[in-house]
């Protein structure tokens, strides 16, 4: 009997002809990922352990991208624990300033996450790598430790749920749209502790950018790790960018699946994610009319040059709404300096919109975009719990990058038809 | 390792973030996060709760964000377990290796703010000391008891070394 990816990919990692759901392993880490948030919690209880060196210099990579350039004092303070161990270490990937970005769009783009990888990060968007192929899954700080030190980690071996997506897209419909669809269906633990196997024709036609926006918000459906198997898209992507050997793993034809689902696109109208759970889903026809005070376009989810563009499309010419703030977070310095080489500053800043330096910021209300009491925003991030981007009296919608450039422009929340 | 508290009665699917808000992420300090613990699910908590009082909550406590200061502050806070119907994944792991123990328990809808509990960590029992009934849940097992009364996953290693 054949195995998933997921399974696949663990055993590899444990050194074993195979492994079934349910197993308990241990198993070699390719790349552990910590941030300024997480990052000093895992480095205390590493100098408390006593341990001098971490398990190698060029797989543990620290990204600064939650409060940064540093938001306060106290930030400040724990960016310095960050930055001293990093340099003390001699860490090969750390990532401040210059050279940078939010951690889950800069590893991709910088080749550091590959096919065939087993990767665990102390952020929970890690499994956004599965994009390319790989295992691999957010952790907590004290785990990080564990595996600085070690290289390894324990991890039960989850059932795979595959999903898969067949049809025709609709025009503005793209990755975020069916992975909100999919947690609007399946709900907020629908996947629990589970592999979500992303597959069929449609993903197969999706670029990169659509396919890590999908396995970026597994984790809002409860998942263990979201994946996508490597293709011609993939392999593309990372030859050029790849730093070390990568392999294009395939399930096996007889895998065994927990459950299969399909889906037929042609259904699907771009998603918006109402107040205050991502799985709170419905169709931009049936949205209503909502008046909003804030848009942010970027993130983890939907920062990408292709994100940029598509917002930049729908909004060229236009200007924003004078009740609304629109505020463009390109996810990393590359993108940022490509955003600006193709004109799309100029653009935005033509509609009115302030752009920012990359950073994780308003996406968990840290800074860079807060909301007020009684105020809303549309965003491209993708978490919209209760006092997620601020005051807990407001309210974030969760949408694609056109339906965000088009809810700017309007003042209320609106699909691009309703703007263009 | 038996426990009796005071139960704090919480919905579904409360996150990390009303556990402990990113405004408050500048630190980790565990006594200033204890200050801020589930301050967005009921801002009053952290001045309410008492030494060995029990969260509990229905499905899905603890999803969101990884931050391992949710679990930190609600130890610090001298909550002495959660119970929930189940847990998010990084959730329960961190809560393991922060020290702080977790029980998953079908029938806390019948739990209210006020009530009283007694937690048998060995056997997983559950009495509810209102109307005297038990309710019986997986038990921790020994291993991961042992990560609990040690503190943690990190000085559960620093005690084998030695």
């Amino acid at each position: 009997m054949g195995m998933t990816l997921t399974e696949k990919i663990l055993a590899a990692h444990c050194g074993l002809d195979r492994v079934r759901p349910g197993d308990l392993v241990n198993a070699k880490i390719d790349i552990a990922l910590g941030n300024d948030i997480t990052a000093p919690i895992a480095i205390d209880e590493f100098k408390k352990s006593g341990a001098k060196k971490v398990f190698d210099l060029e797989r543990v990579v620290l990204v600064l991208d939650h409060f940064v350039p540093n938001k306060d004092i106290k930030s400040a303070t724990q960016c310095k624990v960050v930055r001293d161990f990093a340099r003390e270490q001699g860490i090969v990937h750390f990532f401040d300033s210059g050279e940078m970005g939010i951690e889950h769009a800069l590893l991709p783009e910088k080749g550091l996450v590959l096919p065939g990888d087993l990767i665990i990060g102390a952020d929970s968007h890690t499994c956004t790598y599965g994009a390319l192929g790989a295992f691999s899954s957010g952790v907590g700080s004290t785990d990080l430790a564990a595996a600085m030190i070690t290289g390894e980690l324990w991890f039960k071996v989850p059932k795979t749920i595959k999903f898969i997506y067949k049809g025709k897209l609709n025009p503005w419909v793209g990755g975020k749209d069916l992975i909100l669809h999919t947690i609007g269906d399946i709900g907020v633990d629908g996947a629990l502790y589970m592999a979500m196997e992303f597959s069929g024709p449609v993903i197969t036609a999706l670029d990169m950018a659509g396919r890590l926006t999908m396995t970026n918000m597994a984790a809002e459906a409860g998942a263990k790790n979201g994946i996508i198997e490597p293709d011609a898209v993939t392999e593309a992507y990372v030859k050029a960018r790849a730093k070390r050997k990568y392999n294009l793993l395939k399930a096996d034809p007889d895998a065994q699946y927990a459950e299969v689902r399909e889906y037929d696109v042609s259904g699907i109208e771009p998603q918006v994610a109402f107040p205050h759970l991502p799985e709170n889903t419905r169709g931009i026809s049936r949205v209503g009319d909502i008046p909003i005070d804030q848009v942010i376009i970027g993130s983890c989810t939907n920062g990408r040059i292709e994100d940029l563009t598509l917002a930049a499309k729908v909004i060229k010419g236009k200007k924003v709404h004078k009740n609304v703030r629109l505020i463009v977070i390109p996810a990393t310095t590359a993108i940022y300096r490509a955003a600006l080489d193709q004109g799309l500053f100029e653009i935005f800043l033509d509609a009115g919109a302030f752009i920012s330096p990359p950073t994780c910021g308003p996406c968990l209300g840290g800074y860079m975009g807060i909301l007020a009491k009684g105020e809303r925003a549309v965003s491209t991030t993708n978490r919209n719990f209760v006092g997620r981007m601020g005051h807990t009296e407001s309210e974030v919608y969760l949408a694609n990058p056109a339906v965000a450039a088009a809810s700017a422009v309007a003042g209320r929340i609106s699909g691009p038809e309703a703007v263009m | 390792m038996k426990v009796t508290g005071k139960v704090w009665k919480f919905g579904d699917d409360v996150d990390t973030d009303q556990i402990l808000p990113a405004r408050y992420l500048n630190t980790s300090d565990p006594a200033e996060l204890a200050q801020h613990c589930m301050e967005d699910a009921d801002p009053g908590f952290a001045g309410k709760v008492a030494q060995s009082d029990i969260i509990v909550a229905g499905k899905y406590f603890g999803c969101g964000s990884s931050r391992e200061h949710a679990p930190i502050a609600i130890k610090a806070a001298k909550v002495s377990c959660v119970i929930a119907k189940n847990f998010a994944r990084i959730f329960y792991r961190n809560s393991f290796n922060t020290g702080l123990p977790i029980l998953e328990c079908d029938s806390t809808d019948r739990f209210n703010t006020g009530d009283t509990l007694t937690v048998d960590f060995q056997t997983g029992e559950i009495t509810h000391h209102e109307t005297g009934k038990t309710y019986s849940t997986r038990p921790i097992p020994p291993f991961m008891q042992e990560l609990l009364d040690s503190g943690g996953l990190m000085k559960h290693i620093a005690k084998k070394i030695r």
